[in-house]
């Protein structure tokens, strides 16, 4: 392998990593924060007839997972199209 | 009175019989046609997959009965700390895409013991993680073959051990038969069986109870009697009122809540039946993609279920609490015949109170009641009922296949063809993978007939092994090039013999005379939650040990290069 494409797939990794991390921090506020560490304040909210701690516990945060994978497909394509990784 | 409606006015074992009958052809069918030839159709269906088949496939075997019947009945009696059931049974998908899913199908192999075993250069780490796959899909289907045996006798009315044997055949006949080609296409089938059998009652509940069709915001709405008033507030009232916690907050520590979603999530990521399915697609990007349709088919029960806990608990906490037992309904005395109903009228006044004081409740009702009795409750159309057992079936069978198949290969492919006879012919491990499937059957049907009394127990065990086995052990072996076999074998067995001890002690109670209390658990950390702990344990030890042992050979670096470019994915090989 050369040198020039070993520091293409190196900087493809380094994308990659941002991208799982960006979306895995997403991951962890939505869950761990909204509907479990944060659940008593966000209760004091209400919309319609949800309080908003227990929404994100048993509600928000699936929809948010759905959601992040789907991003996660749309973006990880877009990256392996910049860099010849597709087919 | 609903019942007018319908054309024809059968009773609900009919109706059983008939429905339960067409899906059973339809599966045994799709086995017909979807035989396996090869170890390649065997082990992973050819490699050829749709993403959205395999994301049908991979959410029926996800879904067991536990999740179709027990799941909802448990929250309604949990309250908001069902939600570590939700969340962990869901995010799980998160990380399995993200960390998983791709580079384990670049890498192209069969098996999870596979990519342990070539990326760990080592048949001790191989033998290590079969042990594990092992361990973890008995227990896991033990419970299925229960499952089986329980909707079959309340709905077809034999007893719960024909209802296994009538299962293992069925089970029998398309897993030997197909392996996973056959699988995966029963699964598709079944996945749709069981979400139009959940759906349909829970949308009927809904309108019936808040006039909104779409139970997730039914739940949320204001009640159906122009009362104004808030389901979810009502509930919370009622709950009070009869001195439980209030439905919307729960019981358990922050910790221990935090702890238990973790260990789930990360045990579901570390579930070989569910890694093993994103082998059978054809690309990186479909294994990307197919996760996510996974997960959006499993969202739309995992998001109805607590809708369908408020509805049902509101329903029956109105129907039974404090009413005359002379004027409890049909479905009461039904349900009190099978044991799964108790009231024992303490006070002799005829009345069923129905409190949270242990000393003072008159009533004991099984929390698998919620979802099989709840069409009852609601008066739906006996049809409805007869589709609530097809759909419970159809999730403990899918789930019961792909366990048996990750069973049978572990035996064919990563023990004989792998360890002890690695000439063995093509049409030599095809056979072996069949014998080792019904091997499997047999003795989960043994475990179905005989339940070990820790059936429950042991579920907790499978979710806090795989989180503390696998899941550190492919992850850092993608994501870390310099992790060497000594630090992963170190860590998976430090990982298991932890999680191990824990469970022993403080979930059995066997190392002491009496089960340690609550306030013995390590920071607060119930056995459910301990696989988050032991998982760090394992990352940690790996890490430690790696820094005192030499770098893995290079060929295996080039592996670590090669899984992380989705490019140029092949067939799987024999190598």
């Amino acid at each position: 392998m050369s040198d020039k494409e070993q520091a293409v797939r190196k900087r493809y990794w380094k994308a990659n990593l941002r991208i799982v991390a960006i979306l895995l921090m997403i991951w962890f506020l939505v869950s761990f924060c909204c509907g479990i560490l944060f659940v008593e304040e966000l209760n004091t909210i209400k919309i319609a007839g949800f309080k908003l701690g227990f929404w994100f516990a048993q509600q928000g945060s699936i929809y948010v997972f759905v959601i992040l994978i789907f991003v996660y497909v749309k973006l990880m394509n877009k990256l392996d199209k910049t860099y010849g990784y597709d087919e | 009175m609903m019942n007018n409606i319908l054309l024809i006015d059968m009773d609900v074992q009919n109706w059983t019989y008939i429905i339960v009958g067409l899906t059973f052809a339809l599966y045994i069918g799709i086995a017909i046609w979807s035989r396996a030839d090869s170890t390649r159709e065997f082990y992973i269906a050819g490699g050829g997959v749709s993403p959205i088949a395999n994301g049908m496939a991979t959410a029926a075997d996800w879904m067991s009965a536990a999740s179709f019947i027990g799941m909802a009945g448990i929250i309604s009696f949990a309250g908001y700390d069902g939600a570590v059931y939700l969340m962990g049974w869901t995010g799980g998908y998160v990380l399995l895409a993200l960390l998983l899913a791709p580079y384990l199908r670049k890498f192209g192999k069969y098996t999870v013991p596979d990519f342990i075993g070539d990326r760990y250069y080592s048949n001790t780490a191989r033998t290590v993680a079969v042990i594990c796959t092992l361990l973890v899909s008995f227990t896991y289907v033990a419970g299925q073959m229960r499952g089986v045996g329980i909707v079959f006798s309340r709905f077809l009315e034999v007893d719960i051990n024909t209802g296994v044997i009538i299962g293992m055949i069925i089970v029998l006949f398309y897993a030997v038969l197909g392996g996973m080609k056959g699988i995966t296409y029963t699964q598709v089938a079944q996945y749709c069986v069981l979400i139009f059998a959940f759906m349909v009652p829970a949308i009927f509940i809904s309108i019936q109870m808040t006039g909104n069709p779409i139970p997730q915001i039914g739940f949320g709405s204001q009640l159906a009697d122009g009362s104004g008033t808030y389901l979810l507030d009502k509930l919370d009232g009622l709950s009070t009122e009869l001195g439980f916690h209030e439905y919307t907050s729960g019981s358990k520590s922050v910790q221990d809540v935090f702890f238990i979603t973790l260990a789930l999530m990360v045990g579901t990521a570390g579930l070989p039946h569910v890694i093993v399915r994103f082998f059978t697609v054809k690309r990186v990007r479909d294994a990307r993609k197919s996760a996510g349709i996974a997960l959006l088919l499993i969202a739309i029960l995992y998001t109805t279920a607590p809708a369908v806990a408020v509805f049902a608990r509101t329903n029956m906490i109105e129907t039974v609490s404090n009413t005359p037992y002379s004027e409890v309904p049909p479905w009461f005395k039904k349900w009190e015949t099978t044991g799964l109903i108790k009231f024992n009228d303490k006070n002799e006044d005829n009345i069923i109170q129905y409190v949270a004081d242990p000393n003072k409740n008159e009533l004991i009702v099984d929390r698998d009641i919620m979802v099989l009795a709840n069409p009852e409750i609601a008066k739906l159309p006996n049809w409805v009922i007869a589709l609530v057992a097809a759909g419970g079936l159809a999730a403990a069978l899918s789930t019961a296949a792909g366990l048996l198949l990750v069973i049978s290969s572990s035996v064919s492919h990563d023990l004989i063809k792998k360890v002890y006879n690695p000439k063995i012919s093509e049409r030599g491990e095809l056979i072996a993978a069949r014998i080792s499937a019904v091997g499997a059957v047999c003795v989960a049907g043994y475990f179905g007939i005989n339940p070990p009394d820790f059936v429950a127990a042991v579920v907790a065990l499978a979710f806090g092994l795989a989180a503390a086995s696998f899941f550190p052990a492919i992850v850092l072996g993608i994501f870390y090039k310099r992790m060497n076999k000594e630090g992963a074998i170190t860590g998976m067995v430090v990982g298991i013999l932890l999680m191990m001890y824990y469970i022993v002690k403080y979930k059995f109670g066997w190392l002491d005379e009496t089960l340690p209390g609550e306030e013995e658990w390590w920071f607060g950390i119930s056995p459910e939650g301990f696989g988050s702990i032991a998982m760090m344990v394992n990352f940690l030890v790996a890490i430690l040990v790696m820094r005192f042992s030499p770098k893995p050979p290079s060929e295996v670096q080039d592996i670590v290069e090669y899984i992380r470019i989705p490019k140029g994915a092949k067939k799987p090989v024999e190598h």
